[in-house]
């Protein structure tokens, strides 16, 4: 029988709070105690002058490596989970991930290259960058050639460029310094967000924002762009144009995120699938629904990463850990019916 | 909204798909095209849906050539039902239906009140208003069929084209969607349908259009059309059409069958 929804606004209001809460609670986690009243008092006094009842130390603590770490966790979160929503929508394929069209393998390819020069931190993500549009773009040219259907020509061009700079990634491994160069290419390709500063938060909060306002204000569209081409059109959709644009908006933002935060898998694919089950495939809502709880779920596993050892544990193989299993339980959960 | 095809001719490559094809439909009209598979009613219909431009000809949808058309002008002119589908998403009934409105709404927005209450209407007209919560992947065939027909009732356009919308589903269901049918075109809508099943045209359609090999083969009402004659050309299979009811319907019983039993 239909079975009653929590409604949307309960869902949505749920999860800002929820937010709040782990931004909040972030802000105490790490090797350094900072308490409640003296982060009141910090970001208090940003604003109106109040007499300091705290370090120094812990105001550039606060401000140059917890701020920028949380942001940046909220950000990556929220594209990632809002690029692997586009996606499955667009390619009408419940597994689509961010990286179904190489961006991941183009951003490592990248990294490895400014890696293998010994660049620094920010020409590694510059490279990174880059790379990830150029792989994208060359599979959509590609995919145009392509006889037969746009879609399945874009997803298998997607395939083989994204193995050819595997390839070329791995060519890189081989000939980079073993002292230096490849554990600083395999700690990359692992992600993490330790390399987080208020400067590379800037650098991408551009790309970010051009991509994820876009993705938000045409959602209903992608919900028509799912019944296919033919069907999109004649209700009055020019599916080819609207393809396009939320193609490259969700490349932008995840060229952007895995660009300062290496290789980060599953929240494109988990956190959508969680979404779809709390609000529907409904994209009016599906898409806040995601860009929040990617964005709670990404800062939560930062912290475990962050503080469960002595040394940091990458991002990457947390989200594995947690996202293999959990997927494991959505495939064999029984659907609910209604 | 009357739709009018003139000596329309199509190729695929070299390969001919429709030949100098001529069909007219008035509002208030249901007109069924007849034929055998792949000779050429689908491509006949992505041509005056304007998704296929390449054609030689004219097509006027109220005396208005939709040739370069864009695809908005066209969504608002003439609505498309494709066959009861599948689709990725289990989208909910109502969501569906309100996927038919996209067009009133700008790119940036969503459908609202308005949209709302266009969508519960149609659903109400359909008798479908019971499904609007449920799950559009977890409903029957017919029901699902009758859905994607609400979803071109809210686009608010004039003409309706269905592509054999009876396919895949049991025959209660088959009769309920024609029935349906039926009444959107006593109501003014204009009505293309393509069906497979020569019994159903004759019952249901006020003209019937035979095409073959690319070409119209006949046009005319129903009575003309449906005889063992044509539909020996047609199908090329022998059949002993049959009238009842005082030709209110006609059977059509392959001969083959009658021979061996």
């Amino acid at each position: 029988m239909d079975k009653k929804r929590v409604p949307y606004s309960v869902i949505i209001l749920s999860l800002g709070i929820l937010l709040i809460a782990a931004i909040t609670f972030s802000f105490f986690l790490g090797r350094y105690p900072i308490n409640p009243s003296q982060l009141f008092g910090i970001l208090v006094s940003r604003v109106i002058h109040i007499r300091q009842f705290w370090t120094d130390q812990m105001a550039t603590i606060l401000f140059n490596v917890r701020l920028p770490r949380i942001i940046l966790a909220c950000l990556v979160g929220c594209c990632l989970s809002a690029a692997g929503a586009s996606y499955q929508g667009i390619f009408q394929n419940p597994m689509a991930a961010p990286d179904i069209l190489g961006a991941t393998a183009g951003a490592a390819f990248g990294a490895a290259l400014a890696i293998l020069q010994n660049q620094n931190h920010l020409v590694i993500t510059l490279y990174a960058f880059c790379f990830s549009l150029l792989t994208v773009t060359v599979v959509y040219f590609i995919s145009r050639k392509a006889q037969g259907k746009q879609v399945l020509g874009l997803v298998l061009a997607g395939i083989m460029v994204g193995s050819l700079f595997s390839a070329g990634t791995s060519y890189i491994k081989l000939v980079a310094d073993s002292n230096n160069q490849l554990p600083a290419i395999t700690y990359w390709l692992m992600g993490s967000l330790s390399g987080a500063t208020t400067q590379t938060v800037t650098i991408v909060l551009l790309p970010m924002a051009l991509g994820l306002i876009p993705l938000f204000l045409l959602r209903w569209r992608i919900n028509v762009l799912t019944l296919g081409d033919d069907e999109a059109r004649t209700m009055g959709i020019n599916s080819t144009r609207l393809r396009i644009i939320v193609i490259m908006c969700a490349t932008l933002v995840t060229a952007a995120s895995v660009s300062v935060t290496g290789m980060i898998g599953w929240v494109g694919l988990v956190i959508p699938h969680l979404s779809r089950r709390l609000v529907g495939n409904n994209y009016k809502h599906l898409m806040p629904a995601t860009m929040l709880f990617g964005a709670i779920f990404l800062l939560l596993v930062d912290d475990v990463s962050r503080n469960l050892l002595q040394t940091e544990i990458p991002l990457g193989i947390l989200t594995a850990f947690i996202g293999a299993p959990f997927f494991v339980y959505l495939i064999t959960r029984k659907e609910e019916t209604y | 909204m009357s739709i009018t095809v003139s000596n329309l001719s199509f190729n695929y490559g070299e390969r001919p798909v429709l030949d100098n094809v001529n069909v007219k439909a008035e509002p208030g009209q249901l007109l069924s095209i007849i034929g055998p598979n792949g000779v050429g009613k689908s491509t006949l219909f992505h041509c005056m849906l304007g998704l296929l431009n390449s054609y030689k000809g004219q097509i006027k949808i109220n005396g208005k050539d939709i040739k370069g058309l864009g695809v908005k002008d066209m969504a608002k002119l003439i609505a498309y039902v494709p066959q009861s589908h599948y689709p990725s998403f289990n989208f909910s009934v109502f969501d569906m239906v309100l996927m038919g409105t996209t067009v009133q709404v700008s790119a940036y927005s969503t459908p609202g009140k308005e949209q709302t209450k266009l969508v519960e209407s149609a659903l109400e007209r359909l008798g479908i208003a019971h499904l609007k919560h449920r799950g559009y992947t977890k409903i029957s065939g017919g029901e699902r069929q009758l859905i994607i027909i609400a979803r071109a009732l809210v686009q608010q356009t004039g003409v309706l084209i269905l592509d054999e919308p009876t396919a895949n589903l049991d025959f209660g269901n088959q009769i309920l969607v024609l029935t349906q049918i039926r009444y959107l075109a006593k109501d003014g809508y204009t009505i293309v349908q393509a069906t497979h099943n020569p019994e159903y045209a004759f019952m249901f359609s006020d003209r019937v259009l035979a095409i073959h090999e690319g070409k119209v083969l006949a046009d005319g009402t129903p009575s003309n059309i449906v005889t063992e004659e044509l539909m020996h050309k047609l199908y090329s299979v022998d059949i002993d059409v049959q009238s009842l009811y005082k030709d209110k319907v006609r059977v059509c019983i392959p001969k083959i069958v009658i021979g061996d039993k």
